[in-house]
């Protein structure tokens, strides 16, 4: 596959490892990272979408939004800078929040390690490896989580809604 | 509180009951023989293995056997796959805002 997409999981571990190759250079892709504007393009996945509320990044910033659902629902989540390195690393620790600053669950509840790295080809591979901290996170995101609601409506037409997206582009 | 399968493997304990369930029912003080930690921390394990309807206990005269329900720990596959294709989607949205900026 042109773009190696790879997905492991350690549910035991509570750990997730994504790896990802983008036909652009490495400066593109940290800025659609890192750029609220283009983040609130296609973080969310289709049919959500995301809207950034607050987006300070630096050391100890916040990146806060909502994931919208078609239905106009918005599940609030919450991240942390942990470690920003340009062009080639970002660290956050997340959880979800209600709009006003206060977390759900007791948080942190997940931390996600983004890596960079140019490839040949002025390309670029991403290396993704998410922590789940505790229980409460997989409970949130199998019962009434963006997940579930997400996935569910996007199961049935996402698809179809690509497909059609590709027709008029 | 609710329970999940999530809750069920995330602790080592649980996790090696639920591999000498997978080879047979078993009564909980055959399951108990099998570790270090006290009878009551074991029965404190099969109760949340219960909960999380990972394990169904069954009475068979006058004894309990732990049965192991597979179809339960699907459940993790599911939310996995899920997780995948958000992934993936949102990295094919990408690939398209790339080439315009």
């Amino acid at each position: 596959m042109k773009n190696n997409f790879e997905f492991e999981a350690d549910s035991t571990a509570k750990k997730i490892y994504i790896e990802r190759e983008f036909d652009a250079p490495v400066e593109k892709v940290w800025k659609a990272w890192t750029d609220p504007e283009i983040l609130d393009k296609w973080w969310g996945p289709k049919p959500n979408r995301i809207e950034t509320r607050i987006m300070d990044f630096k050391v100890c910033g916040t990146w806060q939004f909502a994931m919208v659902t078609p239905e106009g629902q918005k599940h609030w989540l919450y991240a942390e800078f942990t470690g920003i390195e340009t062009h080639k690393s970002i660290l956050t620790k997340a959880l979800f929040f209600d709009g006003e600053g206060n977390p759900v669950n007791s948080g942190p509840n997940w931390y996600r390690d983004t890596r960079f790295s140019s490839i040949e080809g002025n390309r670029t591979r991403v290396n993704i490896a998410i922590t789940y901290e505790d229980d409460a996170t997989f409970e949130r995101f199998t019962s009434d989580g963006y997940f579930k609601q997400g996935t569910a409506i996007g199961y049935n037409q996402l698809d179809e809604l690509l497909a059609s997206e590709k027709v008029t582009a | 509180m609710r329970r999940d399968i999530f809750q069920a493997v995330a602790d080592p304990t649980r996790r090696a009951i639920l591999t000498l369930l997978v080879t047979g029912a078993m009564t909980p003080n055959a399951i108990a023989g099998h570790f270090d930690s006290s009878r009551q921390a074991v029965s404190k394990h099969l109760q949340i293995l219960t909960e999380c309807e990972v394990v169904t206990a069954k009475q068979t005269g006058r004894e309990i056997h732990y049965h192991f329900n597979p179809e339960k720990m699907k459940e993790i596959d599911i939310w996995l796959e899920q997780l995948r294709k958000m992934w993936m989607d949102r990295f094919d949205q990408l690939d398209n805002l790339l080439n315009e900026l």
